[in-house]
């Protein structure tokens, strides 16, 4: 299988190689219009058929390496390291990511995927998608030049082949670390496609605005898996790592919301492109800074650049993320500065206090986060080259700084859609935002009264401060969207005689953009305040004996047992807790802590009870070599429930988003026959 | 008149947000217990577990409960959060502080977010204002039988107030 994966890459590389040759010199012979001995045409379309047989070929290489996993063929050096027999079936998947190699290939994967389905559907605008399939063979390109030469995932083990394998990182043998990584990935390669149609769009200068709409769709499809991906990742370090929290801005999660941002900012300001012929420039250089970002990514985890929970061993291949980051910088610039001239603004922005001023300021918010998060990234690289010492950026750094940011993007989501397109009036104002006013101010009220307090126990509490202005800013976002669905939805009832609920649901049908665009915005506001419930986080920590009893909040857990188990995979301590609430026994409780036979690594397993008011989560730490007793750890988190139905409900937007929008039935409208407008386009073009 | 009305509303506004603040700011006591609990999340673990040292929950971490013993001194012997601080510095190397301290060249990791946040803003606003002068003028819409169509569907699209921003 070694050999037949090796050939497969070889293969596939051959073929990409080919597509980006033969591509760019079809694409070059219709650009000049120079004659050759086989038309352009012909030539792109071998060009395309090469990418698709490389799609087939990488595919070949990752089932030989999957396949390697479950043979236990432990001659392939990447496979003894990554995996050992006792792994269970769908671990033996995630051997593929699970080291440099692998996750490699993965990349190499998706890309091929992407490009297949990109040089598949090629017929919305052939030439376009030459350009585009072109670009996205370069990158295929290093890739598989990469794994060719540099981290060959089949390189064979040399010496006597030990009879099992050292297992998987235990951190990744949880059923949510199967898909965490490929939907990562899949945002972080699927960025490369919106690239490719940029930059091709750029480099042919693409009459017209239909480029941005095709990106426009494969953005949000990134966007989407990467949003997956990070919550996923989120709930993975919630529920495995038993530090009771969900980000730890490590510098690895702060690579992968670096693209989100500036992703999120392309979504947002391609509206104006399409709708007004504006930010083309910015556009472009946010879908470039985009895919350079998911490269740094992926840089930051492989180079050693900094140290980080998720980083693998600093290796030779951070040279090549250099040259080729380099390389695509340098590509960027000088197709920007010789293809400039065609990307004027048609118009500009007619008021300081207009939907598009509040465009331009979620841009610049975004791209400030993201700013931030790259700033204090790479702090400590700078800290180390100019003093000589090293400085920890963590947690503190990163409440003080992302946080008001944050808060202030949020108050724009709740702002922006409030604000007519041109410019608008002090009454209009007034009219629009009376509600989410009293919303805020009503919130602020409420949340004092129930007890919160930004300065108790003789300090500024700024956890709990910025949970105030969290929830009642959340609370005027949540109206200002509910009043806008209510308004659409009232106009619609009138017009159609259906009830309120019916209207609404038809509205957002008739414009699934702007309304599945609201409905991410209430998943977003959801999540702020699930985050913001962290500022009331209780735990304990407590040796226990036999039914010794731990309080925490409304709860009271007597441990009625700890024990010990053992399978071939890895051995077990866990131990058994009733939990009681005003006096009556609610549910039971099992923390556990593993370790795993092949690894000799330990993992704890964590116990969480959610309901939506807070999660009860305990841990197993483990026994206290001193005297034998077991170590507990239990954390009362507020709302962190709140955070993972908001991403479904952030889900449920985008796919309304991607939907197509049914034009009004004119049947439908009570509006006499002789005012109807038959073939006219719909005008609410409107978008959140 | 319209302009008294308006300073009005702006003082209570001013007076109802004074108000906010002092009932939070007149409320409660210090306790070591949450200091303790503050400061070991400022402070790194430094087994290389990346995690805060109010947060690393490994039963077995070679370095945490010395640490923590060392937080625990400091805070009983009601030593200064500077000079808690620096007690670690000195043991444990500037990358135990789980941020960059606000003097010297760490101030500019603080500086910097903000600095740039406000030039960024600052040039949004000069931008779009410089824009709005310099556009032109539209000239109005010229009466006719199309205009009066698209106005009539503009106005049942989009409510009849016609306040529902499109």
């Amino acid at each position: 299988m070694a050999t037949f994966g090796s050939f497969a890459l070889l293969i596939a590389l051959a073929l990409a190689a080919y597509n980006l040759l033969a591509g760019g010199v079809a694409l070059r012979l219709l650009a000049t219009g120079q004659r050759a001995p086989i038309s352009p045409e012909r030539l792109a379309d071998t060009a395309r058929r090469a990418g698709i047989a490389c799609f087939f070929a990488v595919i070949a290489a990752a089932f030989a390496l999957v396949y390697s996993a479950f043979t236990n063929d432990f001659r392939i050096t990447y496979i003894l390291e990554h995996s050992n027999r006792a792994l269970p079936g769908p671990y033996k998947f995630a051997v593929m990511w699970s080291g440099q190699e692998g996750s490699l290939l993965l990349w190499a994967l998706l890309l091929a995927t992407y490009g297949f389905v990109l040089r598949l559907t090629h017929k919305m605008d052939v030439k376009l998608y030459a350009y585009a399939g072109t670009i996205l063979a370069a990158v295929q390109v290093f890739f598989l030049a990469i794994l060719n030469f540099a981290a060959p995932p089949f390189a064979l083990f040399r010496g006597e082949v030990p009879p099992d394998g050292n297992g998987l990182n235990p951190l990744l043998q949880y059923p949510e670390m199967v898909i965490h990584p490929p939907m990562l990935y899949l945002g972080y390669v699927g960025f490369c496609v919106p690239f490719c149609f940029a930059l091709g769009a750029l480099m042919m200068r693409y009459p017209g605005e239909k480029w941005i709409r095709i990106t426009r769709g494969w953005t949000m499809v990134a966007w989407l898996f990467l949003t997956c991906g990070i919550f996923l990742g989120m709930h993975w370090a919630y529920a495995v790592l038993g530090w009771g929290g969900y980000w730890g801005w490590d510098p690895v999660e702060n690579a992968s919301f670096m693209p989100w941002l500036t992703g999120t900012a392309f979504l947002h300001s391609v509206m104006m492109q399409e709708k007004k012929g504006m930010m083309k420039s910015w556009n472009v250089w946010l879908i470039f800074a985009t895919f350079l970002l998911t490269l740094l990514g992926t840089l930051l985890t492989r180079a050693g650049l900094v140290s980080s929970v998720h980083a693998f061993a600093q290796s030779s291949i951070g040279s090549w993320f250099y040259v080729f980051m380099l390389l695509v910088l340098a590509t960027c610039i000088f197709t920007y500065i010789v293809q400039r001239s065609h990307l004027k603004s048609e118009q500009h922005v007619e008021s300081l206090v207009s939907r598009e001023s509040s465009f331009l300021f979620n841009n610049l918010v975004l791209l400030v986060a993201c700013f931030v998060i790259l700033w204090g990234t790479l702090f400590p690289i700078l800290s180390e080259y100019v003093q000589g010492t090293k400085v920890t950026v963590s947690a503190p750094f990163y409440n003080a700084v992302a946080i008001p940011i944050g808060l202030f993007l949020v108050f724009l989501t709740g702002v922006g859609p409030l604000l007519p397109w041109r410019s608008t009036s002090l009454r209009a104002i007034r009219r629009n935002f009376i509600v989410p006013v009293i919303a805020l101010w009503a919130t602020v009220l409420v949340v004092l009264a129930a007890g919160a307090r930004p300065y108790h126990d003789g300090a500024f509490d700024s956890g709990q401060f910025y949970a105030l202005v969290a929830w009642s800013v959340s609370a005027a976002v949540f109206a200002a969207i509910l009043s806008e669905f209510l308004r659409g939805g009232a106009v619609i009832g009138k017009q159609t005689g259906k009830n309120i609920f019916a209207s609404m649901i038809l509205l957002t049908r008739r414009n699934t953009r702007r309304y599945g665009g609201y409905l991410i915005h209430i998943g977003v506001v959801i999540i702020v305040i699930g985050l913001a419930g962290a500022a009331f986080n209780r735990n304990v920590e407590k040796e226990l004996g036999l039914h010794d009893r731990i309080l925490i909040g409304p709860y009271t857990m007597e441990c009625v047992g700890f024990s010990d188990d053992s399978n071939s995979n890895y051995d077990s301590q866990f131990a058994l807790f009733d939990v009681y609430k005003g006096g009556k026994k609610q549910f039971q409780m099992s923390p556990e802590k593993r370790t795993y036979l092949a690894s000799q690594q330990p993992q704890t397993m964590v116990a969480i009870h959610s309901v939506p008011e807070w999660d009860l989560y305990v841990v197993y730490e483990g026994i206290n070599p001193a005297n034998g007793h077991p170590i507990v750890k239990a954390f009362l988190n507020p709302l962190v429930s709140w955070i993972w139905a908001g991403v479904g409900l952030i889900i449920f937007g985008t796919f309304i988003a991607l939907a197509p929008s049914i034009s009004p039935s004119q049947a439908s409208l009570r509006v006499p026959a002789t005012r109807a407008v038959p073939a006219e386009p719909a005008m609410h073009g409107g978008q959140p | 008149m319209k302009t008294m009305r308006r300073l009005n509303f702006w003082l209570k506004a001013g007076q109802a947000l004074a108000l906010a603040v002092a009932v939070c700011f007149t409320l409660g006591a210090t306790d070591p217990e949450s200091r303790f609990n503050a400061m070991s999340h400022k402070l790194m673990c430094t087994c290389s577990c990346s995690e805060m040292l109010g947060e690393c929950n490994h039963v077995s971490c070679p370095t945490s409960p010395d640490e923590l013993a060392l937080l625990r001194t400091g805070v009983d012997t009601n030593l200064s959060d500077k000079q808690i601080m620096d007690s670690f510095v000195d043991k444990y190397g500037a990358t135990v502080l789980a941020a960059p301290t606000k003097q010297g060249f760490d101030l500019v990791a603080w500086i910097a977010p903000f600095a740039v946040f406000a030039a960024a803003l600052l040039g949004t606003i000069l931008l779009i204002r410089h824009w709005v002068s310099t556009s032109p003028k539209l000239e109005p819409a010229a009466a006719g039988p199309e205009m009066d169509a698209l106005r009539e569907r503009i106005r049942r699209e989009t409510g009849a107030d016609g306040g529902y921003p499109v």
